[in-house]
């Protein structure tokens, strides 16, 4: 697969941060209350992470390693406030129903996480279509939630109302309905999906963190991981240079053996 | 001399009871109040009975089936669980939404957290308040002899005169079940009579709240009265807040978990929003129950003096 498009995969269905890495909690429990707040959120999100990834990933040799915390946060604070304003001027009344989700995409731990995970090990064009389908995951996985719960709980899709206001679940519009709906969705998802990280289908591996190398690449671990493989092809094939060593050895041994032997049969004769 | 050396190991002494027969029994107790609900709500209250008992079992079986577990409808906890639901439902509900109730208690409070003996949480009064909060308004109106009109307890609350004899008898609007006093009472004293339950837990909730609203309310004998009769508080205390799962098993734990509960009651009904609180308080407290049991664990034999 073209390593492009298996970001993209990789995002929406292998890791989706929603259901399956369990990211970013805080808005996708808080305003998922219509399919449109849903939208809107995981858009404004997928925008800020596609561009802190960008960015991130581009500044990955300059930025100190000890401040590298300090340095995300300014880029993505930076870009949540374009967006932010961006949203007050165009679309004003999605910046309304979102209120103060919308700052608190800084903290997201979605961000973070892409640009501590990968941006920041990663060239420039994979960091953005990483972007690109951790964003588009986390909107698909927003607004399944919030379609759920707008349907159950506010007998609507994308506002238009279809169920009569006495057959509402009015708790699936409030906070539990969020924790409802979200487990549940969850529980689908790892009974029916596509293997993922978390539903068991993928090859056990013996290493303790599951054999992904991609994950850790260019990490601590991973370069002691990779040391420990040098040292032990080195000790290998040592050892095999011994064990060649020690079998000619044995061989003029037996040679030198055979001529002393030989010498003494001419002696005696 | 073989023979006597084939010993099992302890426990050595084993009672009779089983969750079979204490269910039945809790069903039993619940029973004068059934009746006395169906006979001061007509039919009604029978219709909502039946669908809410069919609702619990029914789901139970379904479940159980589907996830291949082994079932266990017939130790009657979900006929109780059913029970006690429908006994906290006005009369006049439609009845789809005592079924949803059922539902969700069975499935999201008792089977997916491990089946009976597992859930954190009263089944029963977790699915009254999933009910009380999505439909406020259908669960809040009650009405007796086609009249509706507010409880006596939201009649407190706003300051106006409550007849105590009336709802010692009875003769109130509320739910089903926790109408009458007397009704709960004498099933509660036949839960206390086949030990089903200890008075610890129910005699120091209501004691709390008693002196609770004395306290903080209005000192006076009727107001305290109707506070202890009023509500959810009789039925809550013997048959709710008693339930094994969710109460704690040591003695000292118990009474904590009665005054913990009083308090809480107290702060609803005196503090709070609404005229009732008994349902919120009891999952609120079932919730603290672990923590209440780690601090009044008894010690081991030997151990005292440490």
């Amino acid at each position: 697969m073209n390593k492009y498009i298996e970001r993209l995969y990789n995002g929406i269905i292998k890791e989706n941060p929603t259901f399956v890495l369990m990211l970013g909690m805080c808005p996708t429990l808080a305003v998922t209350t219509t399919a449109i707040n849903g939208i809107g959120m995981g858009l404004s999100t997928t925008a800020v992470l596609v561009f802190s990834n960008l960015l991130i990933s581009a500044l990955r040799k300059v930025i100190p390693d000890r401040v590298r915390i300090p340095a995300y946060i300014v880029v993505v604070a930076s870009l949540v406030t374009i967006v932010q304003l961006l949203l007050q001027a165009f679309i004003p009344s999605l910046y309304e129903s979102l209120g103060i989700y919308i700052p608190l995409i800084v903290v997201n731990c979605i961000i973070l996480g892409r640009a501590e995970a990968y941006a920041a090990k990663n060239g420039v064009a994979e960091s953005i279509f990483d972007g690109i389908g951790m964003g588009l995951g986390f909107t698909v996985g927003l607004t399944c939630i919030a379609l759920v719960r707008e349907i159950i709980g506010g007998g609507a899709v994308f506002g238009m109302e279809f169920i009569p206001e006495d057959f509402r679940i009015t708790i699936f519009g409030l906070a539990p309905g969020a924790f409802f709906v979200l487990a549940g969705l969850t529980a689908l998802q790892n009974k029916f999906k596509a293997p993922s990280a978390t539903n068991g289908s993928v090859a056990p591996s013996k290493l303790a963190c599951g054999g992904n190398c991609m994950s850790c690449s260019g990490s601590a671990c991973m370069a002691n991981h990779a040391a420990l493989e040098e040292i032990r092809a080195k000790k290998e094939a040592e050892a095999q240079a011994a064990k060649k060593a020690a079998a000619e050895k044995a061989a003029q041994a037996k040679k030198e053996a055979e001529l002393k032997a030989k010498e003494a049969a001419g002696k005696e004769e | 001399m073989a023979k006597l050396l084939n010993v099992s190991s302890s426990p050595h002494v084993r009672s009779n009871d089983t969750t079979q027969g204490l269910m039945l029994d809790v069903c039993i107790a619940m029973l004068p109040a059934t009746a006395f609900g169906v006979f001061q709500f007509g039919l009604n209250a029978l219709l909502v009975l039946i669908v809410t008992v069919a609702a619990c079992v029914l789901s139970e079986y379904v479940y159980e089936t589907i996830m291949k577990k082994p079932v266990t409808v017939y130790d009657m906890s979900a006929v109780v669980t059913g029970m006690i639901l429908a006994l906290n439902m006005p009369a006049n509900i439609p009845l789809w939404i005592p079924a949803l109730g059922g539902i969700f208690a069975i499935i999201v409070v008792k089977q997916l957290y491990g089946g009976i003996g597992q859930n954190f949480m009263n089944p029963a009064l977790a699915g009254r308040c999933f009910l009380l909060i999505s439909f406020a308004g259908k669960m809040s109106s009650f009405t007796l002899d086609g009249w509706t009109g507010a409880t006596p307890l939201a009649q407190l609350k706003a300051g106006q005169s409550v007849d105590v004899a009336a709802m010692f008898v009875g003769k109130i609007p509320g739910t089903i079940g926790e109408v009458s006093v007397i009704a709960l009472l004498i099933g509660a004293a036949y839960l206390v009579y086949k030990k089903v339950i200890t008075l610890r837990i129910p005699v120091t909730y209501i004691l709390t709240v008693a002196v609770f609203a004395f306290i903080f309310g209005q000192q006076d004998m009727t107001y305290v009265a109707a506070h202890i009769c009023g509500g959810g508080l009789i039925f809550g205390a013997f048959f709710m807040a008693t339930d094994y799962v969710t109460s704690p098993i040591t003695p000292g734990g118990q009474i904590v978990f009665g005054v913990l509960l009083g308090i809480l009651t107290g702060l609803f009904r005196i503090f709070g929003g609404s005229a009732e609180g008994v349902s919120y308080a009891i999952i609120i407290s079932n919730m603290l129950v672990p923590l209440i049991e780690k601090y009044t664990l008894p010690k081991a034999f030997g151990r005292e003096g440490k």
